[in-house]
């Protein structure tokens, strides 16, 4: 007969909450999967009381979305936990950050209010700051100014199946370049569609409408990821849960 | 002298390589020392890719040892990928450090850890990248001094060109007496160069100097001889041992790294050595005796390193993990303690025996049985006699018939092909046995979703091993006897569908017995190989049997002999092997009666329970067997939430093994 486990069933999620966290420094070279090691064993260190799912090999409730690629460092990646007791996001936030290593900064955590919605649907813009040494800013300026004036521009992606080719331009919702200390930055506001595109396939766009080839590796940074709003910013994705909770403070408050 | 990172020169490199996160460090537990804090600076080498070194117990442990001294601070490198290791030598990036990113060229010594011969070509490559003379007799005071270590060293001949020391035995106390003559030498600013540095090396016990003893060979390609060439050298080495393993209850502070690694979880050495006996095994020959840890020792590091690394699974570590003293009762209350955890225990390497079902099913109490791993190695009881590690056929296939009865849905048996005296009937009783355990298997389960792994591997003699007489089997008889085996498993599918067969093939083992048994002519070798583009030499898509085969028929050859000499060729009784002069305290013709108790199927017992059979180990270097059981047990730990909260490590300071012997 097959065995099943002994003993109640795991104790049911109670409160989710919802961080970001940066992938900085030498850490830009962490995988999705590194960083889910990473966190998982970070949030048993910190003794977080996660709730988890059930049958011989529980795992921790936890949802990451839309990771950042190996390469890319971050100031906006987003997870959310489920919690098998209620605890203070801002305790959760300050002691996962302090048992993660140096680079990987929780930077906020907001308790999910019931009915805000998924996180993940708010996630479906990323702002790229990408710095490129080396490259002329007004070089860089003329050949955004080509990209953004194209329909279409074709690249090709590698993908697990192999070499795709797919358009880079529809997904560019803006692009803006300045310069600091001397180097040339390409700040993009990319749509996440899919497949996605990344900084690695604007900076192909680049070479195909404009031959910019950067004698250097470029570095890229997502800045912000969100929903796009009607200004073609990318909004806060934690506002909602914060606008909702204070709401709901309002109202329970005895007058 | 400062020496500068060379991780702004590397990180433009990382962007274009696989995996890049393995060379960047910063794994937690990790540190990093001002390089001006200290006097003696250690690179420590795994030569092998960052996910198989990383996990490395005696790695991390030096590490640790180490990095606590004042005076010395210790980094780790590991194998460079060929991706990275060709825009390095573009760019110019050396050799470095995944700690500091420090250029291994500016430590004082390189140690490296040698767990098998395959990693030499890799030592060559390390060397190189960092600019240092692959040659030991090229370098001068400004190079690292090049300190082999591990199961290898114990036959570091093949690479005596390439090391200026191995250290033979256990790590843990060595490394600091090296230190303390490195800080003196410096100290004393250098007198007499890096050949006076190494005579006093030479004098630390443990520590092998091979450009200090000359070899002279016999007309027939054997040694004729192996002399001291300076009186103050000792004319044999002897191993370290290090006794009372609760004093060193490292690593305290594992390693974890962000890259994924070959071993996601944390592992505490419950006992170390073994005393079974098993003739093919050079881990239990040179590790003697047993030294246990004590149950309270073992609780506070599973404790102590669960805390410290957030690790989700403990392995108790040991080389025959069943036979640790108290081992029932560990099991029992470790599963209690952490019960509810989510925290997973396993035994990673088990006997065939009816007992270690029990305790697997201890420590799996409330979680998944998925695979349950034995290893009889030998196919019939005849050949587990010629190997002692006899159990009957019976017993095999109870046991594992039990196991399925117990819920475990997944067998995986260990054998070894090519023993001394081995027939193919010997390995066609494996396909009886596997087709006999799936039949009982599915009547006691209840169940057809159960799966029987044969695992099988060419068996490779080793050095001071009772087998290090033995003539190794060619790579044709193995492929010949595994094919053989392949046939009679698939021959009625009904049965053979529930039985997989892993498998590899011949020649690799050749190579391995050749850098086994090898003496100095077989540096050549491994330069030539390194020089034609050989490394990876663990990593099937990168060893080349032909590249070995091809630089060992040229490099041989002036010699008189050739990769057949130097592993399907048995060796006679007084025949000079390579390692004589090193000493592992197992006495020569204790190995030699050994092996012809092997030959005659003849059986030896282990001296925990049977008494001593005088093999040499405990007079020679002045040991005695530690073990338990102590009477101790654990304290039960208060768990909240979903880790234990109460910090046990206190009961470690009562912690006092028992002796006997």
């Amino acid at each position: 007969m097959a065995r099943t486990p002994d003993g109640p069933p795991p104790p049911p999620t109670v409160q989710k909450l919802r961080l970001r966290y940066t992938k900085r420094g030498p850490l830009r070279f962490a995988s999705h999967r590194d960083l889910a090691r990473a966190l998982e064993r970070a949030l048993r260190r910190a003794q977080v009381p996660m709730a988890f799912s059930a049958g011989f090999s529980p795992h921790p409730k936890i949802s990451y979305m839309g990771a950042a690629p190996t390469g890319a460092a971050s100031e906006a990646e987003y997870f959310e936990i489920g919690l098998s007791a209620r605890c203070d996001p801002e305790k959760v936030r300050a002691a996962l950050d302090a048992s993660l290593p140096p680079g990987i900064d929780v930077l906020e955590c907001v308790e999910a209010v019931e009915g805000s919605g998924s996180l993940a649907d708010r996630l479906d813009a990323t702002r790229w700051r990408i710095d490129l040494p080396g490259v002329d800013t007004g070089e860089l300026a003329a050949a955004v100014q080509e990209l953004l004036s194209r329909e279409v521009v074709t690249v090709a992606k590698r993908t697990k199946n192999g070499l795709r080719d797919i358009d880079a331009r529809e997904a560019v919702v803006g692009a803006e370049v300045t310069e600091e200390a001397g180097c040339a930055i390409l700040t993009v506001v990319v749509r996440q569609l899919t497949p996605t595109v990344r900084p690695d396939d604007v900076m192909a766009a680049l070479a195909v409408v404009a031959d910019l080839r950067p004698p250097l590796p470029a570095r890229a940074v997502r800045e912000a990821q969100g929903r796009l709003d009607d200004s073609g910013e990318v909004a806060d994705p934690l506002g909602p849960d914060r606008t909702m909770r204070s709401s709901l403070q309002e109202e329970s408050t005895p007058v | 002298m400062t020496v500068e990172s060379l991780y702004p020169r590397l990180e433009p490199l990382l962007a274009q390589v696989q995996k890049p996160i393995q060379y960047v460090g910063g794994e937690l537990n990790s540190q990093v020392k001002p390089w001006d804090s200290v006097a003696v600076h250690w690179a420590l080498m795994y030569p092998d890719a960052y996910e198989v070194g990383v996990p490395n117990q005696g790695l991390m442990i030096l590490y640790e040892v180490l990095n606590e001294r004042p005076d010395a601070l210790a980094e780790r490198t590991y194998a460079v990928w060929p991706d990275l290791a060709g825009l390095m030598r573009e760019a110019g990036v050396g050799q470095f450090t995944v700690d500091a990113h420090r250029p291994v060229r500016d430590f004082d010594l390189l140690g490296v850890s040698f767990a098998t011969e395959l990693g030499y070509t890799n030592l060559l490559e390390a060397l190189d990248l960092a600019g240092v003379p692959l040659h030991a007799v090229d370098r001068d005071e400004s190079h690292p001094v090049v300190v082999a270590g591990g199961h290898a060293a114990f036959n570091p001949e093949p690479v005596s060109d390439f090391v200026d020391c191995a250290v033979l035995g256990d790590g843990e106390q060595v490394v600091g007496d090296i230190t303390d003559v490195v800080a003196a030498w410096k100290s004393q600013g250098r007198p007499g160069g890096r050949v006076e540095l190494l005579a006093r090396l030479s004098r630390v016990e443990g520590v092998y100097v091979p450009r200090f003893y000359a070899v002279t060979y016999a007309a027939d390609g054997t040694i004729a001889e192996v002399l001291r060439t300076r009186d103050d050298v000792p004319p044999r080495v002897s191993k370290r041992t290090v006794m009372d393993l609760d004093e060193w209850p490292y690593p305290k502070q594992p390693l974890v790294p962000l890259a994924e690694s070959v071993h996601e979880r944390m592992s505490v050495e419950i006992f170390r050595g073994c005393t079974r006996g098993c003739r093919f095994c050079q881990a239990g020959m040179i590790t003697r005796p047993v030294r246990e840890r004590t149950i309270t020792g073992i609780g506070s590091m599973v404790d102590a390193g669960l805390k410290a690394t957030g690790y989700e699974e403990v392995g108790l570590l040991s080389l025959s993990s069943a036979d640790h003293s108290e081992i029932g009762q560990l099991a029992k209350e470790l599963a209690d303690r952490y019960e509810g955890t989510n925290t997973g225990l396993s035994l990673p390497s088990t006997r065939v025996d009816a007992f270690n079902v029990t305790l697997a099913n201890e420590l799996s109490r409330n979680g998944r049985r998925s695979g349950l791993t034995f290893a009889p190695e030998g196919g019939s009881e005849r050949i587990r006699r010629v190997i002692n590690k006899t159990v009957s056929k019976e017993d095999l296939v109870r046991t594992v018939t039990t196991a399925y009865a117990n819920g475990w849905r997944q067998v995986k048996l260990y054998f070894m092909c090519g023993l001394p005296t081995e027939t193919d009937e010997d390995v066609l009783e494996i396909a009886e046995l596997a087709v006999e355990v799936i039949r009982a298997g599915r009547e006691a389960s209840g169940s057809k979703d159960i799966r029987c792994t044969v695992s099988i591997g060419g068996f490779v003699p080793k050095p001071h091993t009772p087998f290090q007489w033995a003539s190794q089997a060619s790579a044709e008889t193995i492929d010949h006897r595994l094919k053989v085996l392949r046939e009679a498993i698939n021959a009625d599918r009904r049965i053979g569908r529930s039985i997989g067969l892993r498998y590899h093939d011949g020649k690799p083992g050749v190579i391995e017995g050749l850098l086994s048994r090898g003496d100095r002519r077989v540096g050549r070798v491994i330069e030539r190989v390194w020089r034609d583009g050989g490394h990876f030499d663990g990593w099937s898509e990168h060893f080349s049997y032909d590249r070995w085969a091809t630089a060992a028929a040229e490099e041989l050859a002036p010699f008189g002999v050739d990769l057949a000499w130097y592993t399907t060729r048995e060796r006679t009784e007084h025949e000079v092997l390579p390692w004589d002069h090193l000493d592992s305290g197992l006495d020569k013709e204790w190995l030699w009666d050994d092996w012809q108790d092997a030959i005659s199927e003849d059986e030896v017992g282990d001296c925990r329970w049977t008494g001593c059979y005088d093999c040499g180990v405990c007079p020679t270097m002045g040991t005695e067997i530690q073990i338990g059981p102590t009477g101790r047990s654990l304290i039960p730990l208060a768990v909240v939430g979903a880790r234990p909260q109460v910090d046990v490590h206190a009961d470690a300071a009562v912690a006092d093994p028992v002796h006997t012997h």
